[in-house]
């Protein structure tokens, strides 16, 4: 021991192993959804290893880009692995975070004492998107330039600085080589953030210890296992119970990972979209443009707000508000209890409907906007944004509502109401249609057994939670 | 004497040129196979005498191809690449990109790809879709493609089609385009054999989109037996471990 004993008094080694792995306790009922947090950090890696190789070979060039990846994709040994296991992970990775995201909010994981936790999870998953919509352009095919237009002139339609700002960031009157190359940049650097970002939400975690399915801190229950005296009762090491539950997890896992890759490496056009085999053309516009899966339920928002007082702000503004209103959660939910097992049927049922929401606002972004569909978005958008601002509602378990809870339900109410006339009936409507009376009836239903009933009839109440849950 | 029925949506009438080309046309299908190198061949021989006049495939190299396909790299060289050129080039077209734009108004776009971009039963309609349109600039006109820019190179394989386009509305209330295709002049195949001809073709437009492809399935197979075997090991080390955990 005596190497440990020299390194221990220059460095914290083994401090630091017992502290996080060898007598990190963990609860020892963590169930499927808690396989993703370790997943996440699988697929990073794999990212930033199969990233750095393939900058090897690729050059963030408009006049080689598109290229140099079918160099890889051909002449580069192991060249078309490499890619595939990167593109295959970028998709991966979203699939991975919305699972670990759900996750928080089955078990409220994202409650007292674990808002920062939460906080640097959003901002986590804010920088992860960056980094795809810069990984995405550098292929420089079709999709990669058109997507990235369309986001680019997002910025366009901000009141008096549009202009000046979207031009900043392309560096260019338009996407250019020059775009591509700090794209470029930011692409390669964000990782680092990343990874940055990730050891912060490990010691933040490592700090209030995890959360479990049933919401019940273990910290607070009595003390003294096997290993430790000190130690919460419910706890285990997380080396080596979890670690070798990791393992098998990450097993199963890659299973899945590299059955896309070899077998569906385009996932139908999901991961790797068809026209993204064509270089970029500034001159010739596709037929249709759709980002990649794990940006559509934002796009569908985004093209479903209408114009309004000559500006298309209100979508971009809408589009950032849904992203954004993630870093309230910890405090729009009022529930006495943590972990969806003990809320009551209302919560569950908002939970259940907000997943369906956000997988047909996914869907209905890689759709062509019809009159139809674009309908339906509103809808799906309108009921989207009422999921967060009806939290202290249904989330109240029986309490009084208190006079935030109270504001955000007054603004459900004039967005419910504001949709409505704007959107369907009034001003900008267009004909009813009975598709139209449809959905008003199905809002008005959200608005009654998510805000109102829960909140003045109070019939939601939530199961006892045991002090200390046995498994 | 072989007659088609395609219905097109009128309103999906894309513009002209190179792009789009989705029309609305039923697709027929086709069953490419990359075990199958007979067919691969022909579809290489098709390609280099037909294709690679005017479009390149400069992604695709001559040796891979050699060596993919089973084909001998002296013959390679001797039927498929010109005076001068080396075993290693990729397949490169001797028109220039000007001269190109002058006679067909376009360039006629890189083929290595063009097996991700459409899909085979896309390619394999279309190759067989031409028809005589004397209101084109080329005289030629595609029922997958309408206004095609490119001429029917293979005409004096298959023939010459004309096409007898009613309208008629459907169910819906909307009038559609119904074009027939009927064979007024035969050319020097038969039309079982330009269709099979065709779908070696269209296979090895598929292969040569992602030579990857050859061996990525039978990896794809290696690596899902070691990792059912690892997981079954993490299972039971899992099992293991956790035997005391109540």
């Amino acid at each position: 021991m005596s190497f440990m004993n020299w390194l221990d008094n220059r460095f914290p080694a083994t401090k630091v192993t017992r502290e996080h792995i060898t007598e990190y306790y963990a609860p020892k009922n963590f169930n499927f959804w808690y396989f993703f947090g370790s997943l996440a950090m699988v697929v990073l890696a794999l990212q930033i290893v199969t990233g750095v190789l393939l900058a090897m070979n690729y050059k963030p060039d408009a006049g080689l880009a598109f290229d140099s990846v079918e160099y890889i994709m051909r002449d580069v040994w192991g060249g078309w692995f490499v890619r595939y296991v990167h593109s295959t992970g970028a998709s991966m990775f979203f699939v991975v975070i919305y699972l670990h995201m759900f996750r928080g909010l089955l078990y409220g994981s994202y409650r007292n004492p674990r808002e920062l936790l939460w906080i640097f999870g959003v901002i986590i998953y804010l920088a992860m998107m960056a980094t795809a919509f810069f990984g995405y352009l550098l292929p420089w095919g079709q999709m990669s330039f058109w997507g990235a237009q369309v986001i680019v002139n997002l910025f366009e339609t901000l009141p008096f600085v549009g202009g000046v700002l979207s031009e900043w960031i392309r560096g260019d009157y338009v996407i250019s080589d020059i775009t591509l190359n700090r794209f470029y940049a930011f692409h390669y650097l964000l990782p680092f953030i990343l990874v940055g970002l990730v050891f912060l939400h490990i010691v933040s975690l490592h700090k209030v210890g995890s959360n479990n399915p049933d919401g019940v801190e273990i910290k607070k229950g009595p003390k003294g296992n096997r290993w430790n005296e000190e130690a919460p009762k419910d706890g285990i090491p997380f080396h080596p119970y979890y670690t070798v539950k990791d393992l098998l997890g990450t097993v199963v896992f890659l299973a899945v990972f590299f059955g896309i890759v070899f077998f569906v490496p385009e996932m139908g056009g999901y991961f790797i979209e068809r026209p993204n085999f064509e270089p970029a053309n500034p001159l010739k516009t596709p037929e249709h443009i759709a980002p990649v899966w794990y940006f559509t339920p934002y796009y569908a928002i985004l093209r479903a707000v209408p114009s309004f007082a000559g500006t298309q702000v209100w979508g971009v503004l809408a589009m950032f508000a849904s992203i954004a209103v993630l870093f309230f959660l910890p405090w729009l939910d009022r529930s006495p209890v943590k972990s969806i097992r003990y809320k009551g049927p209302i919560t569950k049922l908002a939970l259940m409907v907000f997943v369906v929401v956000f997988i047909v606002l996914g869907w209905l972004g890689t759709q062509p906007p019809t009159t139809d569909l674009t309908i339906m978005a509103q809808f799906f958008t309108l009921v989207y944004l009422l999921f967060f601002l009806l939290f202290p509602c249904f989330s109240s378990g029986g309490e009084k509502l208190g006079i935030g809870g109270k504001l955000l339900l007054l603004v459900s109410v004039l967005l419910l109401l504001g949709t409505l006339f704007y959107w369907w009936f009034g001003w900008s409507g267009g004909p009813a249609s009975s598709l139209k009376l449809v959905y008003t009836l199905l809002s008005v239903g959200v608005l009654l057994i998510f805000g109102v009933v829960p909140a003045y009839i109070r019939p939601d109440s939530v199961k006892p939670v045991p002090e200390r849950v046995t498994s | 004497m072989k007659r088609k029925l395609l219905v097109l949506v009128l309103a999906f009438f894309p513009v002209t040129g190179f792009s789009a080309g989705a029309g609305g046309a039923a697709l027929d299908y086709v069953e490419v196979s990359l075990d199958d190198k007979v067919s691969l061949q022909n579809g290489a021989k098709l390609f280099v005498n037909y294709c690679l006049s005017c479009h390149s495939a400069k992604y695709m190299r001559y040796n891979r191809m050699a060596q993919d396909l089973e084909i001998p790299e002296a013959l390679v060289k001797e039927q498929m690449i010109l005076p001068g050129g080396k075993i290693g080039d990729t397949m490169n077209t001797t028109m220039s990109k000007e001269d190109a734009e002058e006679w067909f108004g376009v360039a006629p776009p890189d083929l290595t790809l063009i097996g991700k971009l459409y899909t085979p039963k896309w390619l394999y309609t279309y190759l067989r879709s031409f028809y005589r349109d004397e209101s084109t600039a080329s005289g030629w006109n595609n029922t997958v493609f309408p206004n095609v820019a490119m001429p029917h190179v293979m005409h004096e394989l298959q023939g010459i089609q004309k096409a007898n386009i009613t309208t008629r509305v459907d169910e819906e209330g909307h009038a559609q385009q119904v074009i027939e295709l009927e064979m007024v002049k035969a050319g020097s195949m038969s039309t079982e054999e330009f269709d099979r001809s065709m779908r070696d073709l269209t296979n090895f437009l598929y292969y040569m989109a992602e030579p990857a492809r050859m061996v990525r399935i039978k990896y794809g197979v290696w690596t899902m037996s070691f990792l059912l075997v690892l997981g079954i090991l993490a299972f039971l080390l899992k099992k293991e471990y956790w035997r005391d955990v109540h």
